[in-house]
């Protein structure tokens, strides 16, 4: 029978099934970050357990490092206690595999992951972080987990899952000029809505998929949660493996191309069946632009802000007021006419070297407007910062107003101390919008790398069309 | 893990859809490295006028008294009547955790995020997925009534309204049976130790890169 890719990932990975269906699946990878992880150790410690093959950890500090300076350290006590508490807990276990906030290599857990080839394909990877599902972009089975579940890993190497259900989102056609990965997947948000794949794992296919780069597919995965999806995948290509081959942990020599061989298999096969298809048209998709307080509050630039009286059914309308209040825009007004202070680039959506190319190619010779008070460029890890250094594109963003920081989170979710202020609105290349996120009382507008600079050089959203 | 059986108590309403984690507990609290004192900073930026911070006196800071949870008539609830998705957003367990610590044992809505969803189980937190009409009426009712309890069994897999229907919810098999007898679901894994190192057998000898 016809399988789909999610199929085969599955069926590789059951170690054991309940009569109710419920697998035991084995994980290959886990990716461990200082947020959730240490209850988790600390769990491993009192019950006496050890980690069941520490080999398959990968961890690094993201979340609560600074990205200025880093010789003072972490000010804020009680950021420094949970990095030290990672420290520790690597030495203690004896994680060989870590990259703390002074390593070279340090950064965004979803970004060093697959920049290391410790993410590859036909892998199951999981973190304690939703957005793991941007390592399905290499045809991994990747998941979000909560901290029960990383103790669980760490002492099983096993997790118990319930198949999922499939849907394929085929999105067919050359998108034009300036739409990018960001735009489709935001775009696919707006039309299943936050929940359309709750219970799912989607495969996104289809032309204009095949087309973007691997940093481009992580983008469009890295929000499979945003649509409600634990997993987001891609099928493998020569794309996959060209970008994994010479990584550090990827095989090596024969290793190699017994591995590539098996990882071509790893597509859907013709005829395999999904619970559910969406098509979508490319060509049709304009730049996006959030206008709400859920990732599927979404339009195009040339969109407007809804009329909550046009929405009939009474809870959405109700959250249309919530959010219109909440981000301070009127009803009707269009996106083109709402002005920004701060513009914010990175997060594990788009701070790869290919985001930083893109949004440096808008900037060159130009500047910030004078009603941006602050602009960001948070490189995803190290090595994508040395990278840009290298091109150049450091000195592209200073020049245009932008401060050129260390990798980390940073303003995706302010837990360090990059934030927002009550009422400041921000152009953000991040992946959520919801109330209070990137700083209590901020109002965060989600867009792609090249909107978010043509946001900044305009002060307002702007078609970044018209800059190109 | 406590076990969980049945449950009758008071009845909160949050008639708001797509909650999401940051809602639940921010982002600042998330830095604790416990697993215990979330509670106080459930919904932290909706139940306080100040800004919560770690480490604060939260017994001493302003309350909006417009939020739900600060209304006199529903003090003491554990029940929680939602909207749809739930729990949307990170996959952070510290939002089960604070909505235990609160004071709820299980909370009612049309749906739920996945990983949420999956959190409440490993913390004997109940999470209810009924029927959008049936969720609707007893957001009525919980209004109409004030001291409006619901009495919940997990063995029936029935929500009980008193002297009236009864709403039936399904569970996993396997799941119901960790939570309704308090299983260590790490021991339960760990009796399968063999098949584990059988499987890592296989693998090893398929991809041994991955090892
Ligand atoms: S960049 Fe943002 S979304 Fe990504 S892992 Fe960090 S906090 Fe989470």
């Amino acid at each position: 029978m016809p399988q789909t890719l999610y199929d085969k990932l599955w069926n590789a990975h059951k170690v054991h099934e309940e009569p109710d269906g419920t697998a035991l699946v084995y994980i290959d990878r886990h990716l461990v970050h200082e947020v959730t992880s240490p209850q988790a150790f600390e769990g491993l410690e009192i019950n006496g357990r050890t980690p069941w093959r520490l080999k398959s950890i990968v961890a690094t500090a993201d979340h609560n490092v600074p990205t200025t300076s880093r010789r003072e350290g972490i000010a804020d006590p009680v950021s420094r206690l949970q990095v030290e508490t990672l420290d520790k807990n690597i030495a203690k276990f004896g994680v060989a595999d870590y990259y703390g906030m002074n390593d070279a290599r340090q950064g965004i857990v979803h970004v060093i992951g697959p920049e290391q080839g410790a993410t590859l394909p036909g892998m199951t990877v999981v973190c304690g972080d939703s957005h793991t599902s941007t390592h399905g972009a290499f045809a991994a089975l990747a998941f979000g987990i909560g901290t029960s579940e990383v103790e669980h890993v760490m002492a099983t190497q096993c997790l118990n899952a319930k198949k999922m259900k499939s849907m394929l989102i085929r999105i067919e056609g050359r998108t034009g000029k300036g739409v990018t990965a960001k735009d489709i997947v935001l775009a696919v948000i707006g039309r299943i809505g936050t929940a359309g794949g709750t219970g799912y794992a989607i495969e996104f296919a289809g032309s204009a998929i095949r087309a973007l780069s691997m940093e481009g597919r992580m983008t469009v995965c890295n929000m499979a949660i945003e649509a409600g999806a634990r997993s987001g995948l891609v099928a493998v290509d020569e794309k996959t493996i060209d970008y994994v081959k010479g990584r550090p942990f990827a095989p090596k020599g024969a290793d190699f191309d017994r591995a590539a061989a098996y990882w071509r298999t790893l597509v859907s096969d013709a005829g395999a069946t999904f619970d559910r298809v969406v098509d979508i048209d490319a060509a049709t998709l304009e730049p996006q632009v959030t206008w709400g307080t859920s990732p599927e509050m979404v339009t195009g630039i040339h969109g407007t802000v809804p009329r909550p009286e046009q929405e009939q059914d009474p809870v959405k309308r109700a959250a249309i007021e919530r959010a219109l209040e909440y981000m301070g825009l009127n009803a009707g007004m269009k996106v083109a006419d709402i002005r920004i202070d701060k513009v914010f680039i990175g997060s594990c959506t788009n701070s790869r070297i290919e985001d930083l190319r893109a949004a440096a190619g808008v900037l060159k010779g130009r500047r910030l407007a004078d009603n941006v008070k602050l602009a960001l460029v948070v490189p995803g890890s190290g090595l994508v910062k040395r990278q840009a250094e290298a091109e150049g594109l450091d000195k592209v963003f200073v020049a245009a107003g932008f401060e050129w920081r260390e990798p980390g989170c940073s303003m995706c979710l302010g837990m360090n101390d990059d934030r927002l202020s009550p009422g400041e609105r921000c152009a953000s290349t991040s992946n959520r919008n919801f109330e209070g996120r990137q700083g209590a009382g901020g109002r965060t507008h989600l867009v792609s790398p090249e909107m978010a600079a043509a946001a900044a050089i305009a002060g307002r959203f702007a078609d970044v069309r018209d800059v190109l | 893990m406590d076990a969980f059986r049945q449950h009758t108590g008071l009845v909160a309403p949050l008639d708001r859809a797509n909650v999401d984690t940051d809602a639940i507990i921010p982002k600042q609290f998330l830095k604790s490295i416990k697993r215990s004192g979330f509670g106080p900073n459930l919904f932290d930026e909706w139940r306080y006028l100040d800004q919560g911070e770690p480490g604060m006196d939260n017994s001493r800071r302003p309350l909006n008294p417009n939020f739900v949870l600060n209304q006199e008539r529903y003090r003491g609830a554990s029940i929680l009547l939602a909207r749809k998705n739930f729990g949307c957003g990170s996959s952070r367990e510290h939002a089960p955790w604070a909505l235990q610590q609160f004071g709820f044992k299980a909370i009612i809505a049309p749906s739920f995020a996945d990983i949420f969803f999956n959190n409440c189980y490993k913390n004997g937190l109940l999470p209810i997925a009924l029927g959008e009409m049936e969720v609707d009426h007893l957001f009525n009712v919980t209004a109409a009534n004030p001291g409006f309890q619901l009495h919940v069994d997990l063995e029936r897999q029935v929500v009980d309204i008193p002297g009236g229907e009864s709403y039936r919810f399904d569970i996993e098999g396997f799941r119901k049976q960790c939570l309704v007898n308090g299983w260590d679901e790490i021991g339960l894994t760990l009796r399968h130790v063999d098949k584990i190192r059988a499987y890592e057998a296989a693998r090893a000898a398929k991809e041994p890169w991955l090892f």
